[in-house]
């Protein structure tokens, strides 16, 4: 048996975040009665004309900065001619010969086992398009039924190189993607109203084989589970069928999520002739230095950027750095919280952020944006751990409190929960005195030399303090007094 | 008071002479007595018009009139209107009712004109003699038998019949001009972007021009004023001020108002091609220019043969595409019986769609085709820039450029209707100006008296970029000292 080689490239729908459509007012709201949102350029009444909304050029700069690809000076839009219920005009404005964003690369992780890879996407081009409307075949008696409410929503459609080699780098570049488009505010990420969609060319060839193999195009994923199985199963069955002597003829196919396989929807032999031409509507898209400095300074700074800053100023682990980056929304928490808990505190304030935080978000399955405990809030638990005011353990409380509402902030929860840790050593020793007292079995066992009765007279004298005993004090003044 | 231009028009109303209410049933009752004959209104709506111009004199009696305010003008029936029937000469819109105004319309409106009616005109603006619309032939009204030309043939007749004072026209290789001429009016075509095209429906959006068809150069100024302006729902629209295209006009310059005036007559012009009658009567015209002061300078558009050709590789191409909406989809007409979607595509299409419009549509789709867009397409561009830098270098020399607006007088009903390619030339002293964007005017300049009937002849004046005021006052000029305008046709005068 061969050993086969899978390639794979990415196209990606992203739905960008404007008010209103790419070419005329309406909004793009989601979730609107139908054609609710359809005026009459989105009708393509006879006569109507189509006018560019800048806010869509800005987002595609965006991108095209985050991804150091070109801007491109001049691009152009042009028609792609095809009929279909849902494409009002009989062309949808897409953009051809001459992208708005031309190259770029996304770095991926990888991740294999214990092991994680970084590895580079390289980006062919990004340009800008009108999405479609909607066909609805239910509840119409036989009929069919359009919806033009989605009919000219800003797309900004990302073509890779075909560079990836397995079903997990394209779900890792999908994924980095996804993150990126939300980090740079361009696009919602929200796959389940359709705002981030794949299409996965695919094909194999043998390892050391230099050409591609024919690739067969997965259309519309709107998942990154579907991503992995509909080429997972895609792949099998290519080398199924080149091992079985048949030929891979070029094709579009839709992956059946019940059945989890891809079936053919259109050969090669009855694909379209879009009849490209440019949109003698729209004048060529003309992008200034000045335009793209406005985007640049506008920029929030990047992942890579952030996380090797964490490094660096903050010390934290890259492990640690690339977690507190999966989101614009969770670095700013972190970094919000720093103000408040102390950047020397930033390794305890991440693993605050990490496990504590995230583990109560997930139980309530709440996003980062939707924490009650607020990051300034959680910045001042961190200072009063740091500063010995009160025990990580006790500080597991006051964040439940503040988690609970039961205070405006740690220092107020510790006052009126009266959590202060003891420091006093007079305090502590006549706490001690009291242990050693009511627990003479335990002092002798511990010197007879069982050094465990140590640690229960540990717990004890917590135990007497609520808690709230320095520990380490509590040893300290123990094993003295234990002589 | 048909006879009478629009200026006089506006005088009269604002004397108190006749109001619009009385003006526009005057015009109305003209439509309904002579419209059988010509066939140039496709939708005329009395009740409609009538409120319009109610409220044109009550604006008028609250002192808040304008220059148009009151004056009735027919729409070619390409423009949206609000509440009207818009069917662009097709069967595909025969039950369209527009529900909203187009740019030009919404000017019209906002300066109190009345839409006195919607006019006849070939299918989707595709032809030369108004032969291919739904809605029946027009017929020129200077000899019925006759084409009025095209595709803004009922304004034209319309204009030239006295059933209207003014009307609106498009013009995307010569279909205010050509049309002008051959009716006896003056017409402009702006340059490309300075009308809205924001619901005028499109032909062929990169040539498309809507511009005014009056009696005289000075009403083409006065409707030009209205029609002009920047409109951001157009992303083609020149942002550039406004202009007064009156303003020139109204100086008086003595004697040889022209004097320092080159005008230039490129040798392509006057070769063969042209009747001679044409041809003498322009010669007659250049001798008048010549009298105002101009000098004459022989220029050349060497690559104006090709443009003909470009023009029908161009338009289709556009066409194509911007007919794809008439799909039976969502508006408009469709098929009544099919067996899927693919057949309710195919026979709304078929029946919905005339002869010339799906010959356009199928050229326009296959120069676009893979395959053939570099060797068709491409190459048309290519000589668009060629022609269109002609142009710019013949400007260096002159002024205006001056030459027939059409090679014949209007031609016998069923003449070239069998024969697309001689239809196509006679529009080659046009095609080129919508190529390179640039102003055009058909002026009235004589009468054929070559057979029974005198049939009026157009001469066009070119000008450079937004050189409308310019070309305005130059066929103003030649109105002053000539009466060929202001002739009307013997049975409906």
């Amino acid at each position: 048996m061969k050993h086969w080689e899978v390639v794979i490239g990415i196209e990606t729908h992203v739905q960008l975040s404007t008010q209103s459509k790419i070419f005329s007012g309406s909004s793009t709201a989601f979730g609107a009665d139908p054609n609710a949102q359809a005026n009459a350029v989105d009708v393509a009444l006879p006569g109507v004309l189509p006018v560019l909304n800048k806010g869509a050029v800005d987002c595609a700069i965006r991108f095209g900065l985050a991804v150091g690809g070109q801007i491109a000076p001049k691009s152009v839009f042009a028609r792609k001619n095809y009929f279909y219920p849902d494409l009002p005009k009989g062309y949808q404005i897409s953009q051809y010969e001459l992208p708005v964003v031309v190259g770029g690369e996304v770095a991926i992780q990888v991740v294999q086992g214990d092991e994680a890879e970084e590895k580079t996407v390289h980006l062919t081009r990004a340009h800008l398009e009108e999405d479609a409307g909607k066909s609805l075949h239910e509840d119409f008696h036989g009929k069919t039924g359009i919806d033009l409410n989605r009919a000219g929503t800003p797309l900004l459609e990302i073509v890779t190189e075909p560079d990836m080699r397995s079903s997990a780098e394209a779900v890792a570049y999908a994924r980095a993607l996804h993150a990126l488009v939300r980090w740079i505010g361009i696009c919602d990420g929200n796959m389940q109203e359709g705002s981030f969609r794949c299409d996965a060319n695919v094909s194999v060839r043998p390892v050391g084989q230099e050409e591609f193999g024919t690739r067969r195009e997965i259309k519309n994923l709107n998942s990154f589970r579907f991503l992995q199985q509909a080429i997972d199963y895609e792949v099998q069955w290519q080398i199924a069928e080149i091992e079985d002597g048949r030929a891979i003829q070029q094709a579009t196919v839709l992956f059946d999520p019940d059945t989890g396989e891809t079936r053919a929807m259109r050969s090669k032999e009855d694909a379209h002739d879009y009849r490209y031409f440019p949109d003698p509507d729209l004048l060529p898209l003309i992008i200034d230095r000045d335009w793209v400095d406005r985007a640049r300074a506008a920029m929030p700074e990047l992942p890579a950027a952030k996380r090797q800053r964490f490094v660096d100023e903050f010390k934290l682990s890259a492990y640690d750095a690339a977690t507190l980056t999966a989101s614009l929304e969770l670095a700013g928490y972190f970094e919000a919280a720093l103000e408040d808990g102390g950047k020397t505190n930033a390794k305890a304030c991440a693993n605050w952020v990490m496990v504590e935080l995230a583990a109560r978000l997930n139980k309530d399955g709440l996003d980062i944006s939707q924490s009650p405990v607020s990051p300034i809030q959680l910045g001042g638990l961190i200072a009063r751990i740091a500063d010995g005011t009160i025990s990580n353990n006790i500080a597991k409380k006051v964040f439940e409190a503040l988690w609970n509402g039961e205070g405006r902030t740690a220092d107020e929860v510790i006052e009126k929960q009266g959590l202060k840790q003891i420091t006093d050593s007079g305090a502590i020793e006549a706490l001690i005195d009291g242990v050693l007292a009511a627990n003479a079995a335990m002092v002798a066992e511990f010197r007879s030399g069982k050094e465990k009765a140590f640690n229960a007279l540990v717990g004890q004298a917590m135990k007497a303090a609520k808690g709230k005993a320095n520990p380490q004090q509590v040893n300290e003044l123990l094993r003295k007094k234990l002589g | 008071m048909i006879r009478r231009s629009v200026s006089d028009l506006a005088k009269a109303l604002a004397e108190k002479e006749i109001s619009s209410l009385e003006l526009t049933q005057l015009y109305l009752d003209r439509i309904a007595r002579h419209n059988d004959a010509l066939n140039a209104f496709v939708s005329v709506d009395a009740e409609r018009s009538l409120e319009q111009a109610k409220a044109a004199d009550a604006l008028r009696a609250a002192g808040r009139a304008q220059a148009l305010t009151g004056i009735p003008i027919a729409q070619k029936d390409i423009f949206c209107a609000k509440g009207w029937r818009t069917t662009c000469g097709s069967r595909m819109l025969d039950n369209f009712v527009s529900p909203y105004d187009a740019t030009v319309i919404e000017h019209f409106n906002a300066a109190g004109a009345v839409i006195l009616g919607k006019t006849n005109m070939d299918e989707f603006a595709m032809g030369s003699s108004n032969e291919t619309s739904y809605f029946g032939t027009v017929k020129n009204p200077w000899d019925t038998q006759r084409v009025p030309g095209g595709s803004s043939g009922g304004s034209a007749a319309a204009v030239a019949a006295r059933l209207t004072p003014a009307a609106t026209g498009t013009d995307t290789g010569g279909s205010i001009r050509q049309p002008a001429a051959m009716c006896g009016l003056t017409g402009i075509k702006p340059t490309y972007g300075v009308v809205s095209r924001y619901g005028m429906i499109a032909f062929a959006s990169s040539l498309d021009q809507g511009g005014p068809m009056a009696q005289s150069a000075e009403d083409c100024a006065l409707l030009l004023n209205t029609m002009a302006g920047f409109d951001e729902r157009d992303s083609t629209s020149l942002n550039r001020p406004n202009e007064d295209y009156s303003c020139a006009l109204a100086t008086d310059k003595g004697g040889r108002p022209l004097a320092g005036l080159r005008i230039g007559l490129p040798r392509e012009f006057f070769g063969e091609g042209c009747s001679p009658e044409v041809m003498r009567l322009i010669e007659d015209a250049i001798a008048e220019y010549r009298k105002l002061g101009a000098e004459t300078v022989e220029v050349s558009l060497p690559n104006m043969k090709l443009s003909v050709p470009a023009y029908y590789v161009i338009a289709p191409a556009e066409a194509s595409s911007n007919l794809s909406r008439f799909d039976g989809v969502r508006y408009g007409y469709r098929a009544p019986e099919y067996a899927d979607l693919n057949d309710m595509y195919c026979k709304t299409r078929a029946q919905g769609f005339g002869a010339e419009v799906k010959r356009r549509i199928l050229i326009g789709t296959y120069v676009l085709s893979h395959g053939y867009y570099d060797a068709y397409y491409l190459q048309a561009q290519r000589i668009r820039r060629l022609v269109a830098n002609d142009f710019v270098a013949a400007f260096r020399q002159c002024d205006v450029i001056l030459g027939p607006t059409s090679p014949t007088t209007a031609f016998k009903l069923g003449e070239k209707a069998a024969d697309p390619v001689q239809m196509y030339l006679s529009d080659i002293y046009t095609i080129a100006v919508n190529l390179a964007g640039l102003p055009g005017i058909s002026v009235p300049c004589g009468f054929s008296t070559d057979g029974q009937t005198r049939l009026p002849t157009g001469l066009q004046l070119i000008g450079n970029y937004f050189d409308e005021a310019r070309l305005l006052d130059v066929a103003h000029r030649y109105q002053q000292v000539t009466d060929w305008h202001t002739q009307c046709p013997p049975a409906f005068a």
